[in-house]
């Protein structure tokens, strides 16, 4: 299985990701945003960063960096394109899942383990996961998730809320909403669930003594899924 | 020519920059203010000498990157 993973000047979770993708079975590339052709993936990964130094706005740059009309153009034919963090945030600026990320509610860096709970696994990132509850790490600054209330309605109707913020046993309630986001948002799909966008890292665990093991669970699905 | 652009949060978007501005602000003594919303301000030279094509110009700039629509609203606020 092939997977390429987008450096952006900033980014800063590419190789974390590369290793994670590794260790799990995938032919890993990493390909530079300046490259205009994205190499022949099965999935393709906007990492996490800080790419251009979040100016303007996170991922908004990068959004429009020269790799991306490649990605889109794989997103749009079915491909699997997964953003992570500021990945999140770069997908959100180039239209392929609604809504934006804004600043975290209490203006803090967050930086800690989270609980998430999967809302749907009618697709290839979550499909035959033995869980509902998997422990990530998040660390962000705007990980706020909004949208107006029509595109609310929207990503209901379609079933596109991937992971919502909850506690260990799942229940999702605003104490356990870390950053502010509308109806505890974690993580987004486009319509089509080809494309997913999270705020949490899976990659960063993957090794029971650093971290945890709810990534491994993750990659190794997710391989197996597209197999 | 000269063009600015302003930026600003939608009405029912969160702004708790601007909230935290306020909260300072009145602490400092300015105890008058009912709101304060944070935005930008862009000032852009344009190589076009018809105002209006460089008005125009600098829409599209702000559809297609110095806003995002979804939460944001802009302004052509002056030409030079």
């Amino acid at each position: 299985m092939k997977s390429s993973v987008i450096t952006f000047p900033g980014s800063n979770c590419d190789r974390d990701m590369d290793v994670a993708l590794k260790k799990f079975g995938f032919n890993n590339k990493m390909v530079w945003h300046n490259n205009n052709e994205l190499p022949k993936s099965d999935l393709v990964v906007l990492p996490g960063g800080f790419s251009y130094g979040d100016y303007l706005r996170c991922g908004s740059m990068a959004s429009k960096s020269r790799i991306m009309q490649s990605v889109i153009n794989f997103a749009k034919s079915g491909g699997l394109v997964l953003g992570i963090c500021n990945g999140f945030q770069i997908l959100v600026e180039t239209g392929l899942v609604p809504g934006v990320l804004l600043r975290n509610k209490y203006l803090e860096f967050i930086c800690k383990n989270v609980f998430v709970k999967l809302d749907n696994k009618e697709n290839a990132y979550f499909k035959n996961l033995n869980k509902d509850v998997m422990e990530f790490h998040i660390a962000h600054n705007e990980g706020n998730f909004f949208c107006t209330k029509d595109q609310l309605k929207e990503i209901k109707d379609n079933n596109q809320i991937a992971i919502y913020y909850c506690n260990s046993e799942g229940k999702i309630e605003d104490q356990y909403n870390p950053n502010g986001s509308i109806k505890n948002i974690a993580g987004i799909f486009n319509k089509e669930k080809n494309v997913l966008g999270m705020m949490p890292h899976p990659e960063r665990m993957i090794d029971q003594s650093l971290s945890g093991e709810d990534g491994s669970i993750f990659f190794k699905n997710l391989i197996n899924n597209i197999k | 020519m000269k063009v600015s652009a302003i930026i600003t949060l939608k009405k029912d978007v969160l702004d708790p920059q601007g909230k935290v501005i306020h909260q300072a602000l009145d602490g400092m003594g300015f105890e008058n203010i009912s709101e304060v919303r944070q935005g930008k301000y862009f000032e852009i030279d344009v190589n076009e000498n018809d105002p209006n094509k460089a008005k125009a110009i600098v829409e599209d700039m702000c559809k297609k990157l110095l806003a995002n629509l979804v939460i944001e609203n802009f302004k052509i606020i002056e030409t030079q």
